[in-house]
């Protein structure tokens, strides 16, 4: 029985000040599985990610994420189901780790209570009180991950997540996909090479020159 | 739309705690820009001069400007946009919740410089008190007008420098009905048609505001 | 066919009015008691400052309302605000000099601290703010968007700006045409006179907003053929 896609792409274009990010990408992604999306610096990975969560629009073509229309659906609506950690991280500065993950919770009505468990999960249980200007760079990517395990989105969309991660940081990380997945969720992620993961066995998705040039399941 | 509100207006406040932004920056800023206002006048006319609520308006037109701004930079650090956007807040909420802040910082931005106009620029206490309701309905009208063309200019080029030249015609009714009430006060003479004026200021945007915030949010 | 023909009359029927307005104008008119050959100013001032503040303004935020209106978004609608705002910009620096050549010799002054010279030059700036807003922004969704709320803003502004400065202060004459019981003011040829400029001048904004919106058209699809070839050099990218 074929699966449910989770997301389709046909001739997806995407422009930003008059050059195509995207420049005609044909992607079907199934519901509940891990895809890695690569290619070489500019190629359009965190274009691709960025379209998928909503965050930019399409310039032409067609497709749908998580069963809503991007050409005419409500984005606000998508952005709200799927969740986002970019490769510059993605919370205020001045706030403490807690401080954070409570504005996050608050705003997508989430029991506050969750906000511990997501802390110790990630290994930032002993930071909550942390300004999150005073985090590493790796810290600053499991407060990411926390805000994203706050969120329980379906499809979990991660720029290169992997970088500023060391050995311990990435089999946790390998290991946290891989419930992720188990739990019903679809992921996709960017990286520069092939993911090198003794667990994981991601479907891989090459992009080059702003289209999908290949890949392998 | 008020949760919304109250959380981003708790946020912003909480960020203005920390970074103290407008304690160490904001407020010396227009402390020296009275007393520059003062020299300007000469010394015949620093302590004497009716132009106190003037330079005090003008004074306060550029701490707005600055914390208009701020309020949007803390929004613009790499990566806090897109995943906030993700957060699907409702957008009338946001608005709402980031006029408060604005709001708030206006307002104690203003008693301190208020205090300063009394001190520096030998205006009436008295009438100072009396025009204080109107200064802050004023100061309210400014952070709802502020917060939209705040959000019209966030992440645009020269987002800095754009703010000033489409915000200061808006500013300029309120400035001219701020200024007049405020002289009214110091003269005992009522004007209704300056609070009127505010009035609907306040009211056009904060409507305004609610109806198309989320238009400009959406890219 | 009729639209093909008022689209290529528009021009010439448009010249043909200014051209009669300025001779009736300068020759055949009469001067005024008081103020002498100064009142020929009356058949261009106040036709100018009506297409600046009313026409061209008035068709950027009606184009502003309808692009936002989800029912009748389109570019369109955003290239004709974008281009009345260009042309309101011409008006307005019009509506200012001419203002400002006329209060000379009446106020003793080239500036004057009135309430329609000063909501005219806020005004003004507010014009150039949106043109300046159309550039910071590149993303073309946004921009229009953006500038859409500009333009809407500052349409709910000019009211506000207007009246703050009229009580302000105002040295400005009265109305010049009507009295406020919608009386004449101006008799005879002049009033025919002032009558064709202000019918001259907003052909001439529309002609003037119909060349420009054609320039758009042109600059967009030559914007068009370069996006096709970024294109195909992009997709070439990915195949070497």
């Amino acid at each position: 029985m074929a699966k449910d896609l989770v997301v389709t792409l046909h001739d997806a274009v995407v422009l930003s000040s008059g050059f195509p990010l995207l420049s005609g990408v044909e992607l079907e992604i199934e519901a509940q599985t891990l895809s890695v999306v690569t290619g070489a610096n500019g190629a359009g990975k965190t274009s691709l990610l960025r379209l998928l969560a909503g965050l930019v629009s399409l310039s032409s073509g067609e497709g749908t994420v998580a069963g809503i229309d991007l050409v005419n659906g409500d984005l606000r609506q998508l952005r709200r189901r799927v969740g986002w950690l970019g490769h510059e991280g993605s919370f205020y500065n001045d706030l403490s780790v807690r401080e954070n993950l409570v504005f996050a919770a608050s705003a997508l009505e989430r029991p506050l209570d969750d906000i511990d468990a997501a802390a110790h999960r990630v290994g930032l249980g002993s930071r909550l009180e942390t300004t999150t200007k005073a985090l590493s760079a790796g810290q600053r990517r499991r407060l990411g991950l926390a805000w994203l395990l706050l969120r329980r989105a379906e499809l979990w969309l991660l720029d290169e997540p992997y970088a500023s991660l060391d050995d311990q940081g990435r089999v946790f990380f390998d290991a946290l996909l891989a419930d992720v997945v188990d739990a019903g969720a679809s992921v996709v992620l960017s990286a520069h090479d092939p993911l090198r993961s003794a667990t994981l066995h991601p479907r891989e998705i090459v992009v080059r020159g702003g289209r999908v040039a290949g890949g392998a399941s | 739309m008020i949760r919304t509100a109250w959380l981003v207006a708790k946020k912003d406040l909480l960020i203005e705690r920390r970074s103290r932004v407008l304690l160490w920056q904001v407020l010396p800023f227009g402390a020296m820009a009275l007393l520059l206002s003062g020299l300007a006048l000469g010394p015949a006319h620093a302590g004497t001069s009716s132009a106190g609520p003037g330079l005090f308006y003008l004074v306060m037109l550029f701490v707005a400007l600055l914390m208009i701004n701020r309020s949007y930079v803390i929004e613009s650090t790499p990566g806090t946009r897109a995943s906030v956007q993700t957060l699907g807040l409702d957008p009338a909420g946001v608005f709402l919740g980031k006029s408060l802040a604005l709001c708030v910082e206006l307002w104690l931005s203003g008693l301190v410089l208020l205090a300063g106009t009394v001190l520096v620029l030998h205006t009436g206490l008295h009438g100072a008190l009396v025009a204080l309701p109107s200064v802050l309905v004023t100061l309210a009208a400014m952070s709802a007008a502020g917060t939209l063309y705040g959000a019209l200019t966030a992440g645009a080029q020269g987002a800095a420098t754009l703010l000033p030249v489409l915000t200061l015609p808006a500013f300029a009714p309120l400035l001219v009905a701020g200024e007049r009430s405020f002289s009214a006060a110091l003269t005992h003479s009522g004007l209704w048609e300056w609070w009127l004026i505010v009035a609907v200021a306040l009211v056009a945007y904060v409507g305004v505001g609610i109806l198309l915030y989320g238009v400009l949010e959406e890219s | 066919m009729i639209k093909q023909l008022s689209q290529r009359l528009l021009g010439p029927v448009t010249l043909l009015c200014l051209a009669l307005t300025f001779w009736l104008g300068l020759w055949v008119t009469p001067p005024d008691r008081v103020q002498g050959n100064l009142v020929r100013l009356l058949y261009v001032h106040p036709a100018v400052a009506w297409v600046a503040l009313y026409v061209s303004f008035g068709t950027a935020t009606i184009a502003s309302i309808l692009y936002l209106w989800k029912r009748t978004r389109s570019f369109t609608m955003d290239r004709i605000a974008h281009c009345a705002m260009e042309v309101s910009v011409v008006f307005i620096v019009l509506t200012l000099i001419t203002g400002s050549i006329w209060g000379r010799p009446t106020w003793g002054v080239w500036w004057a601290w009135d309430a329609r010279l000063t909501s005219t030059a806020i005004l003004g700036v507010l014009a150039v703010g949106y043109l300046a807003l159309r550039r910071a922004n590149d993303d073309s969704t946004l921009r229009a968007r953006r500038s859409a709320v500009f333009a809407i803003l500052s349409a709910i502004n000019v009211p506000i700006i207007h009246f703050s400065v009229q009580w302000w202060k105002t040295l400005h004459q009265g109305a010049t045409v009507f009295t406020s019981n919608r009386q004449l003011l101006v008799h005879g040829s002049m009033a025919w006179t002032l009558l064709l400029s202000f019918v001259g001048f907003t052909l001439l904004f529309f002609w003037l907003l119909r060349a420009r919106y054609r320039l758009e058209v042109l600059r967009e699809s030559t914007q068009q053929m370069m996006l096709d070839e970024a294109l195909l050099l992009r997709q070439r990218e990915g195949v070497m």
